[in-house]
């Protein structure tokens, strides 16, 4: 009747039919990608291999960084949530390099399900290599609240950037009420965290690596108020962070005195057009400032 | 995800090879562009606990049945009927729903003291079932109880001290039962309803009827007016059989109904990819299917008869409804159809279909070339409602070896109709009126049919009579890859290739015909508009 079907055959995916409706995804990914597998011992253990071994000389090699602040994590003996700025793909494995060893091997990633874990090797990658964990960014999801929760409750740390995604124009955005929430409901200190520099090596959307300097500011642990509810919460986590940003460009007692008037830089940046934000833009987070004569000059700039 | 439903294809340039089963194997055929592919609507979700179903159902019976529980007492003689092993196919893994359903109503007979049960495989004129197949279908429990004390019985439709005359229907049908089914104080009918045609009075009236009473229905006049015989509202089959059953009725015969219906979960796990669309098949499938094409490309025909009848279907009972005949086979036939119509739009010139390895009458057995005929002119043919699927006068493409080749157990009349018969005629009529009452009377065939494992005189005439309305609508059937003897034989025409087929049709369908596939099993019912 028919011939033998060839070795060829096997391998090449089917053609789906004009008439025919696509297969809904019946494996689970995105918030649903289980990721359990990558918090058991051996999977841990390769882990830590693999972010002291290669990602932490990498990052130091090629991000350079200087960190600050690693004092205000001693005294936190139990889990905690690290809630940063988000600049850069880099901003993930430089602040796990960054973390005392108690802390980044007992540690998980608040990870956009849709970006991260759309495909079955990007989830198990990112599973495996950050201990990331699939979170919704678009909407409230209770399922990632839920693993986030559980997940702290069993002693891990959460890393997670509360502006949602990368920043687009290296301005912050806002802080969504994701770590404050979690802080409340499981009642542990969000350390603010912002990182420097991240931004000129790889920005969204570069696809060329320019290393350079870092820096990683760790700020005092904040605990969320007895009335305060989860959007102010996060208010007081982004102005935190502003001011270690303020910090960054300036120095500690000036961000200070700033912060203690309500003069700190806006985070998010002047509420310009575009093309004026981008030339306001501190030279730390300007790919295209290439010299330290070239960011000196840049940082003379203004506008009116 | 809930199963979707039914799909009808038409054939792209995208469109994967489709699946053509071709006996103990199976191949994959490109289809002309514009082609239509019908596929079954995916496997339905099973009853959570059966067994519990089971039991309510007995307990809240349909129609104006009493729950069983009230209708056994001690020192009635309750008889207990069941399907025989042409049902469901492939046969089910354990445990099989006939198990489930009479440990059930065995529960409820021991609780009310009932001591007179006996059991009865519904043959009609099908062969006896082998201690081995009892114990599938019934499980260890009841045949290890009953079958050692000669309560476990097969339906012997050639025994006249256990057969009794109930009377004519208005039509001067024969009425002819088993005698210790038509003179219990209670008999449970137990159904597999696989496919529409199962089930309602036809359980009673056919599985535990004599040759004078099953001539009325099944012959060439009824099966030609019977379009189809899986829609009971236009078969005279199921017409027949319902004056019957309202006979049987009438005569004081209180028959209890259990219906049971399956999911078209057809094949194991291993095999996955037999059921599921091509171009959704996943590395995997794509790897069984290379792996198993390969090996059956090297196996002997016997050792991949042995291996495909082997096959156990994951099959699961998606409803159980018990209590009276009409009503129950009527919310039965909303779950067959639940499970298997295809809404299809209008008729074809050209329907194909490649036939597998399994009928209801070769269950580890030769599937030979009369049973080919049946499967693809009768029952694939027949799986439509409303209009056939081909059009009067189109093509039948059927795919299958088609072996000269008999079980000499099973199908003793079976070779002699072929050799004999068929070797003079193929006409229905001039078969049934010259033929068949001396293979139906001939004392041989009533010895090996009563006391071996073969099927009844008469029964290859049956099967050529089922495929007398595909025969009488179609204007050619060709076969592809059969044996050529054996197809010409049947009076079909053999072709090498499904293309060659295609071109041979064209004599009679134009050179631009409509063709449609039949994607079975998993089995399905068009509902052609």
């Amino acid at each position: 009747m028919t011939s033998s079907p060839s070795l060829r055959s096997v391998l090449k995916r089917p053609t789906r039919p004009g008439g025919a409706e696509p297969l809904p995804l019946t494996h689970s990914l995105g918030v649903d990608y289980d990721t359990d597998w990558a918090r058991r011992y051996p999977v841990r253990l390769a882990r830590a291999m693999l972010l002291d071994d290669v990602t932490r000389p990498v990052m130091r090699a090629g991000c350079r960084p200087t960190i600050y602040g690693l004092e205000h994590l001693e005294p936190l003996a139990g889990p905690m949530i690290l809630a940063g700025n988000h600049a850069s793909h880099l901003d993930t494995a430089l602040l796990l390099s960054s973390l005392p060893a108690r802390i980044r091997h007992h540690v998980v990633v608040g990870a956009a399900a849709d970006y991260f874990f759309d495909r079955h090797w990007k989830a198990a990658l990112w599973a495996f290599a950050l201990g990331a964990v699939p979170m919704e960014r678009v909407k409230v999801n209770r399922r990632s609240a839920d693993l986030a929760a559980a997940l702290i409750e069993e002693g891990w740390s959460f890393v997670i950037f509360p502006e949602g995604g990368r920043s687009p124009d290296g301005w912050g955005q806002e802080f969504k009420g994701g770590a404050a929430y979690l802080a409340k409901r499981c009642s542990v200190p969000v350390v603010p965290v912002h990182l420097r520099g991240t931004r000129a090596i790889l920005a969204k959307g570069s696809r060329r690596l320019r290393p350079g300097p870092t820096e990683v500011r760790f700020g005092d642990p904040l605990r969320p108020e007895a009335r305060e509810d989860a959007r102010r919460f996060a208010s007081r986590i982004e102005r935190a962070v502003a001011v270690l940003a303020d910090e960054a460009e300036t120095d500690w007692w000036s961000a200070r005195l700033r912060a203690a008037t309500g003069e700190t830089a806006p985070y998010r940046g002047p509420d310009v057009s575009p093309w004026r934000r981008a030339w306001n833009l501190p030279s730390s987070a300007d790919p295209t400032a290439r010299s330290s004569e070239e960011a000196a000059l840049r940082d003379r700039r203004s506008w009116p | 995800m809930s199963p979707r439903p039914g799909i009808v294809l038409e054939v792209d340039r995208s469109t994967p090879a489709t699946l053509f089963w071709h006996g103990e194997g199976f191949g994959l055929e490109t289809l002309p562009v514009g082609s239509r592919v019908i596929y079954a609507p995916e496997p339905l979700a099973a009853l959570k606990d059966p067994d519990a179903a089971i039991r309510h159902a007995l307990e809240h019976p349909l129609g104006d049945s009493a729950p069983l529980s009230s209708l056994l007492r001690p020192g009635m003689r309750l008889t207990i009927a069941f399907d025989d092993v042409s049902l469901p196919l492939p046969p089910m893994r354990s445990p099989d729903v006939r198990q489930r359903v009479i440990e059930a109503v065995l529960d409820m007979a021991a609780a009310a003291g009932v001591d007179d049960v006996i059991l009865i495989a519904a043959l009609a004129l099908h062969r006896r079932m082998t201690d081995d197949e009892l114990r599938h279908a019934l499980g260890s429990r009841i045949f290890d109880a009953f079958a050692p004390h000669g309560l476990l019985q097969q339906h012997d439709a050639e025994d006249p001290a256990n057969l009794v005359h109930l009377g004519q229907t208005d039509e001067g049908e024969d009425v002819e039962l088993n005698r210790r089914a038509a003179e219990s104080d209670l008999l449970i009918y137990v159904n597999i309803n696989l496919v529409a045609m199962d089930g309602g009075h036809k359980s009673v009236a056919t599985g535990l009827a004599s040759y004078k009473s099953l001539r009325h229905h099944h012959n060439v006049r009824t099966m030609r007016a019977s379009r189809s015989f899986m829609d009971m509202h236009r078969s005279q089959l199921h017409t027949s059989n319902w004056r019957m059953g309202k006979l049987i009725a009438d005569a004081g015969v209180k028959v209890f109904q259990i219906e049971t219906t399956l999911n078209n979960d057809t094949f194991p796990a291993e095999v996955r990819f037999l059921q599921r669309r091509e171009w959704e098949w996943s590395l995997r499938d794509r790897a069984s299917f290379y792996a198993a094409s390969r090996a059956l490309a090297r196996t002997p025909p016997e050792v991949a008869r042995r291996i495909f009848h082997s096959v156990q279907a994951p099959h699961e009972m998606t409803s159980v409804q018990a209590g009276e005949v009409g009503a129950v086979h009527d919310r039965t036939l909303q779950q067959v159809h639940r499970q298997q119509l295809v809404e299809v739009k209008g008729q074809t010139d050209i329907l194909t279909m490649g036939l597998p390895y399994i009928c209801p009458y070769n269950v580890n057995s030769i599937m030979n070339p009369i049973l080919v005929a049946c499967l693809g002119l009768g029952y694939f043919f027949n799986l439509y409602r409303n209009k056939p699927l081909v059009r009067e006068g189109g093509v039948v493409i059927m795919s299958h070896p088609t072996p000269w080749a008999f079980n000499p157990v099973h199908h003793p009349s079976y070779i002699d109709f072929f050799e004999q018969v068929l070797a003079e005629t193929t006409d229905m009529l001039e078969v049934e009126s010259k033929y068949e009452a001396a293979f139906a009377t001939d004392p041989w065939y009533i010895h090996l049919y009563r006391t071996s494992y073969a099927y009844h005189g008469v029964h290859p005439f049956y099967m050529w009579y089922w495929c007398a309305h595909a025969l009488e609508h179609v204007g050619k059937v060709i076969v592809v890859g059969g044996d050529r003897a054996a197809v010409r034989r049947l009076g079909f025409a053999p072709a090498s290739t499904l293309a060659d087929a295609l071109e041979m049709a064209s004599d009679v369908v134009g050179r631009d015909p409509t063709i449609t596939h039949m994607h079975a099993p998993p089995l399905m019912l068009a509902d052609v508009q």
